[in-house]
């Protein structure tokens, strides 16, 4: 089992695009969930780096500690060692109300069960990052609205989530993971509840729309049908990446 | 993000719906029983504060509240008027006695003897005839509600009570010249009025039979002086009208158990409110455990969730507490207007938002607890 990390040089695939600034640069973080006879470690010791621009995805079995990672890259798991920086913070070094205040500001999440509050429309629900960082309700709920529009769900603003398709909701939570103008954006398993041709024109519009020259998107997914919208892929097993790559296909080698 | 609380507080009706009636409930049951409790506590001094016309009761110091009835000697009248500040001072009976009606039934009574002179005591509100008539032959003042209550006759035609009637008070002739109107009392006998030596003659042959003197102070003598002077001078208690109400529904309210059951009926409100309320608030809280998990990874602190817990417990409160007090209201209408004891003054509906905000703000603390300890990550989590 290989460690693959952007100092790796017999490894080119595990070194984002050396010209764009760093988004996340992990270096021997790992993270252990319980004690003693219990203990259990998820991560044992991650190197990764994603840059601006990029879109990363983690791969790997259940287990492997992708959600972990993802979530201590989010700064809502603490690591036990190593480094771990995003767009040069260390959450480590951050109060809680700190690290809370700088990730509803800097970070936005797509979650595998989409997470919208079944009781607000989708403007609302889209608006909630706008009105944690303290917009008033209409000014957020308009913004809202247009990033509904972007996502082509203008019409269905005031669609309950039980009125919307799961591709439908999945957009939603795209455009509440987008509205905040986050750096970083986390996704898990973003089509893993949708079917092939809409997983497909969600990760179109993702590409589209969230990736750009100042942002990242890092993915965790099982659905092999969409890695081909990476830039990279992080294979990762038994609490390491194990493999970096540009191809999908070179996972199979 | 109280908006968010809000909507999703009234977004689960049933939840929502089931929260406010257990509020409302308890509120009603704090606010119903204690308007009761308090209700027959003044009920049990409405024949003192009835009497209002004298400023001081002057009595055996053993007695316990007003219906309990030992007798003074006669002499103590003479004394209690020689006091300075004293205006003037009448003697007054009361005891149990028994009527026969006309229609042969009997009726346990409290005779009320009034001085003959100034007849001065007698009951607020006359309906028929006059106070003065009580100085007719045999004359009598009954109860108006009691008259056709307690005192009908249900042989010989099952009518009320009526003035020019007659009947036996222990044997000796007594003839209705009128009817009254009183406060609603705790005590269950009918009081009946004459004049102080008419009350005599049907009283019991007892050595002493006075049982009351009442006063009245001169303008602008102290009530606390004078008090304090007549029982230096008699060795009797001497109260106000409402030290003596007070002093009734002490002795009622303790011995009668009343106190405890009425307030264990409060503390039961209390704790089935706040057990609704915390289960349900906790159930829902943790129904939306997720949806708090995520506005956390989101960036929502958490003084903001706790708000968000808070604005949700406090307005599931609110609205428990409008309705139950309005449902209590209602009731007391209803009882009150049936002649039961209730009232409510400001100090209950206060009360009673305390106590609801207690269990809300219990709730709330179990609720918050949980949510902070929420880890947000269980937003990752399948």
């Amino acid at each position: 089992m290989t460690t693959a990390t952007m100092d790796t040089p017999r490894k080119p695939d595990a070194l984002p695009d050396s010209r764009a600034p760093l988004a996340v640069s992990c270096r021997g973080v790992t993270k252990a969930y319980g004690q003693g006879q219990s203990k259990v470690m998820a991560l044992r010791g991650v190197d990764l780096t994603i840059a601006c621009g990029e879109l990363m995805m983690l791969v790997g079995p259940s287990g492997c500690g992708k959600t972990t990672l993802i979530s201590v890259i989010a700064g809502i798991l603490d690591r036990d060692e190593g480094e771990c920086g995003v767009f040069g913070n260390d959450f480590a070094h951050m109060s809680q109300r700190a690290k809370t205040r700088w990730r509803g500001s800097n970070i936005g999440f797509v979650f595998q069960a989409f997470n919208l509050l079944p009781t607000l429309n989708a403007a609302e629900n889209a608006a909630v990052p706008l009105m944690i960082l303290g917009e008033g309700r209409h000014a957020a709920v308009k913004r809202a609205r247009e990033m509904l529009d972007r996502v082509g769900l203008g019409d269905r603003w005031k669609s309950l989530p039980s009125q919307l398709s799961g591709g439908q909701q999945q957009r939603v939570a795209i455009a509440r993971a987008l509205i905040h103008g986050p750096k970083l954006i986390v996704c898990d398993e973003p089509t893993s509840a949708l079917d092939h041709e809409t997983g497909h024109v969600i990760m179109r519009l993702m590409k589209t729309i969230a990736v750009a020259e100042d942002r990242a998107l890092v993915i965790v997914t099982h659905d092999a049908r969409i890695f081909g919208f990476a830039d990279r892929i992080a294979r990762m097993d038994d609490g390491r990446v194990e493999r970096i790559v540009r191809d999908p296909a070179d996972l199979q080698t | 993000m109280m908006f968010v609380a809000l909507k999703m507080l009234v977004g689960d009706r049933l939840k929502y719906l089931g929260l406010v009636v257990g509020l409302a409930f308890a509120a009603m049951l704090i606010t119903q029983q204690a308007s009761i409790l308090v209700g027959l506590a003044h009920q049990t001094g409405s024949f003192v504060r009835d009497t209002s016309q004298a400023d001081l009761w002057v009595m055996d110091p053993e007695v316990r509240f007003s219906q309990d009835s030992l007798a003074l000697q006669d002499t103590v009248l003479q004394r209690v008027r020689g006091v300075a500040g004293v205006e003037w001072a009448v003697p007054m009976y009361q005891g149990f006695l028994r009527a026969k009606l006309p229609d042969g039934s009997q009726q346990l009574c409290i005779l009320v003897g009034l001085d003959d002179a100034t007849l001065m005591g007698g009951p607020p509100t006359m309906v028929q005839g006059r106070l003065a008539d009580l100085r007719q032959n045999a004359g009598i003042l009954i109860d108006e509600d009691a008259r056709k209550t307690k005192m009908r006759m249900r042989r010989g035609g099952d009518r009320g009570l009526e003035v020019g009637d007659r009947l036996t008070i222990n044997d000796q002739d007594a003839r209705v010249v009128g009817t009254y109107r009183a406060s609603k009392s705790f005590f269950w006998e009918p009081v009946v009025y004459t004049t102080y030596t008419r009350a005599l003659r049907y009283a019991p042959r007892e050595r002493k039979l006075l049982t009351y003197v009442m006063v009245k102070l001169r303008p602008g003598a102290d009530a606390a002086g004078v008090a304090a002077e007549i029982e230096q001078a008699t060795s009797l208690k001497a109260r106000t009208n409402e030290q003596f109400a007070e002093i009734t529904a002490n002795y009622i309210l303790k011995e009668t158990g009343i106190l405890v059951n009425f307030g264990l009926a409060v503390g039961l409100g209390f704790v089935i409110g706040a057990l609704v309320a915390g289960q349900m608030l906790y159930n829902f809280t943790l129904d939306n455990i997720r949806h708090f998990g995520a506005l956390k990874a989101m960036g929502a602190g958490n003084g903001t969730l706790v708000a968000m817990v808070a604005v949700q417990s406090l307005t599931v409160g609110a609205l428990g507490y409008g309705v139950g007090i309005g449902m209590g209201s209602l009731l007391g209408k209803i009882v009150g207007d049936a002649g039961l004891a209730f009232r409510m003054p400001w100090q209950i509906p206060v009360f009673s938002a305390g106590a609801i905000l207690l269990m809300c703000l219990l709730a709330g603390v179990l609720s918050s607890v949980r949510v902070l300890r929420q880890e947000a990550a269980v937003v990752f989590r399948g």
